[in-house]
């Protein structure tokens, strides 16, 4: 699948009566990398899942390839099209890696047992297949998230911290493998409290300042 | 997408005004079909042949009743509103219409009761009307309880919306189940509602009854939405305009 | 669409069975509560034999309710749900799916052991399949319903108490077209009436509950 344009228009939200942003826009074009940043409070994860499509937004639009995300044929292309791992890396704690991963893709796309084993690989878990994950540790655990980033053709990414827990080898790892998908013309999207800077490309969205 | 935006700029200014012109108008009517109904069915109104003075207690019970059943089917009515346009006044609506409700339904409910007493000589029994109007109370505790119980206002006004809707779905079932049941373990007992027709004089003040809840269901609904909008307007300058002139 | 219910079949079969204890509790739940019964109001058989359809669907009730609480919570703590509300595949279905693999674990099993409890509570052998087709055509019903309330009050603190109090008044109706068969059973009267109607309201159920559902758990991710 080829990644669209992104357009947000004027975009607002709210929560709990406190203005988090208002008539926020900006556009993303293929093979973008944009991080969106500020501190706490600032909205950064209540933009992610409005853009993901799990919040309501107050006021305004975001368009995919010119057609809005949030009804009709735009939003189906929409689901197709965007991949999102939140906060919560949705991993249960009685599967193992493996079944998750397996339950995971399926919920957009099935795979084979070996592209699991092999994104697992890649995720520095190998020989970790067949261990229930609550043996796992917690960076071991988003690990097992992040291999769906290595399973799933989605174009665009939009990643909650990816970076939680995970060691600094796993850190590298992941940048360049972003990196990589936004050469192939994939988007990202992402927050980090963690500098980018050192990655070419990257747009920074600061809420800090828009606000 | 824009619609939404229209509806939350335009429509609780617009509401706080009309509904302050409606309001006085409301208020009087409901006062006069109050004095006039109560008046006339308590003092002028004939005794029932078989009860007595005692049946006059219907003009308090069957309007609160009839507000108490049609409020919940306002509260579903809200709900849609609410959930398919994004009609943040819809929200307001079903937030401050629910705790009405269960009071009348409590109303409804307590001069049953009393009625019972001289009817059947005991203050509760399982009767058709009386069970389902118990049911239709818990299932206002139920809308008031899971209101309160979430704290993100926006979030909270949808679940509430989906269990009245849900709830408004099962009341005929409900009451049919409860109608059913009633005769299967009461057969042939004196029911309060089903009476041979009533005499022009006994029903006019029950009408006139009615329609005085009505106006005053709809006086109390439109001062606590209001007060409510206020409370959630309060950053904007007509509310802070209108608190100014109320002071 | 096919495979997606398949494999959601088999992951909530796998998920239930790496944790059997949660399976079982309902059940014992429901021995108990019948078996509180009978010592609170003494062991005369004519009055348990009265008391038995009453009995066994209000502890049926209370132990659907129970094992109820915590369907979607696990599901909506580890970020699971969030997934399903953003898949491509119809999030109804899938919580149809879940909430009828609920059922046949529990809901089923308390139709298997039914029979048991109505021999206990003297009911005479002949009233014991009606007993079971009751719960058969009823129970999907509570799963159903109950679902409903587990859906809305998921990202709840504490949700068991509000699920009870939201839910049972819903669950009158097929308490008492439940009840009314085995008392009907119990006088010799035809039984079909009853099980129509409540056939009825599982197929009301199955059609309108999951789109309340998903409508609940979309609302509950927002939060």
């Amino acid at each position: 699948m080829k990644p669209l344009p992104i357009e947000v228009r004027s975009l607002a939200c709210e929560r709990d009566q406190r203005e988090l942003f208002t008539a926020m826009s900006f556009d993303l074009q293929a093979g973008e990398v944009l991080q969106v940043a500020g501190p706490n409070g600032s909205g950064k994860t209540s933009l992610l899942r409005i853009l993901a499509g799990l919040l309501p937004a107050v006021a305004g639009d975001v368009h995919y390839g010119g057609a809005t995300v949030f009804s009709g044929r735009g939003r189906e292309r929409w689901r197709q099209n965007r991949l999102f791992i939140g906060h919560a890396p949705a991993v249960k704690a009685n599967l193992t890696a493996e079944e998750n991963l397996s339950w995971l893709c399926a919920l957009s796309q099935p795979v084979a047992a070996q592209q699991i084993a092999a994104a697992l690989e890649q995720v520095g878990l190998r020989g970790f297949e067949d261990v229930p994950c609550h043996t796992l540790s917690a960076g071991q655990q988003r690990r097992v998230a992040l291999a769906r980033l290595y399973l799933e053709a989605h174009p665009v990414w939009i990643l909650d911290e990816p970076f939680t827990a995970i060691d600094k080898a796993g850190v590298a790892a992941l940048e360049q493998h972003i990196q990589a998908h936004a050469a192939d013309g994939g988007t990202v999207i992402l927050t980090t409290h963690h500098s980018l800077e050192h990655l070419e490309g990257v747009r920074c969205l600061d809420l800090g300042q828009v606000a | 997408m824009n619609w939404s935006f229209f509806h939350k700029l335009g429509s609780p200014k617009w509401f706080f005004e009309i509904s302050g012109r409606w309001l006085p108008w409301f208020a009087v009517a409901s006062a006069l079909l109050l004095l006039v109904g109560a008046v006339w069915g308590l003092v002028f109104a004939p005794q029932d042949y078989q009860q007595g003075n005692s049946f006059r207690i219907i003009y308090i019970h069957v309007p609160a009743a009839f507000v108490a059943q049609s409020c919940y089917i306002m509260l579903a009515v809200a709900g849609v509103v609410g959930l398919v346009w994004r009609m943040k006044l819809a929200d307001v609506a079903l937030k401050c219409a629910a705790p009405i409700g269960a009071w009348m339904t409590f109303v409804a409910l307590v001069t049953g009761a009393i009625w019972g007493k001289p009817t059947w000589g005991t203050y509760w029994v399982w009767d058709a009307r009386l069970t389902s109007m118990l049911i239709l109370l818990f299932l206002y505790f139920g809308i008031i309880a899971l209101g309160q119980a979430i704290s993100n206002r926006e979030t909270s006004a949808k679940a509430t919306a989906v269990l009245a809707i849900v709830g408004v779905i099962n009341i005929p079932i409900i009451k049919y189940s409860v109608e059913w049941w009633n005769t299967l373990h009461q057969p042939a007992t004196f029911k309060i509602t089903e009476k041979p027709a009533m005499p022009v004089e006994m029903w006019l003040p029950l009408l006139l009854m009615v329609l005085g809840f009505y106006a005053l269901f709809a006086v109390s609904l439109l001062m606590r939405m209001r007060v409510e909008v206020l409370q959630r307007e309060g950053r904007t300058r007509w509310a802070r305009e209108a608190l100014e002139k109320m002071s | 669409m096919r495979r997606i219910v398949w494999l959601l079949f088999c992951r909530e079969w796998r998920l239930a069975w790496r944790r059997p204890g949660d399976l079982l509790n309902p059940l014992v739940f429901f021995a108990i509560v019948i078996s509180l019964f009978p010592l609170a109001v003494g062991p005369e058989p004519g009055m348990l034999r009265t008391m038995a359809p009453g009995v066994i669907w209000v502890a049926a009730l209370l132990a659907t309710l129970l094992s109820l609480d915590g369907l979607f919570r696990s599901d909506y703590e580890d970020g699971s749900l969030e997934q399903w509300v953003l898949s491509p595949h119809p999030l109804a279905l899938m919580v149809l799916v879940k909430v009828l693999h609920h059922w046949l674990i529990c809901g089923l099993a308390m139709v298997v052991l039914a029979p048991l409890f109505g021999l206990m509570l003297a009911l005479p052998a002949s009233v014991l399949p009606v007993l079971c087709l009751s719960l058969l055509l009823g129970t999907p019903v509570l799963s159903l319903l109950g679902a409903v309330g587990a859906a809305l009050t998921v990202g709840l603190k504490g949700g068991g108490v509000l699920l009870a109090l939201l839910i049972l008044p819903l669950y009158i109706p097929v308490l008492i077209l439940g009840t009314g068969a085995i008392d009907a059973s119990l006088q010799g009267m035809p039984v079909t009436g009853y099980a129509l109607w409540l056939g009825c309201l599982a197929v009301l159920s199955l059609s309108l509950a999951p789109i309340a559902i998903a409508a609940g758990l979309r609302i509950g991710v927002s939060e």
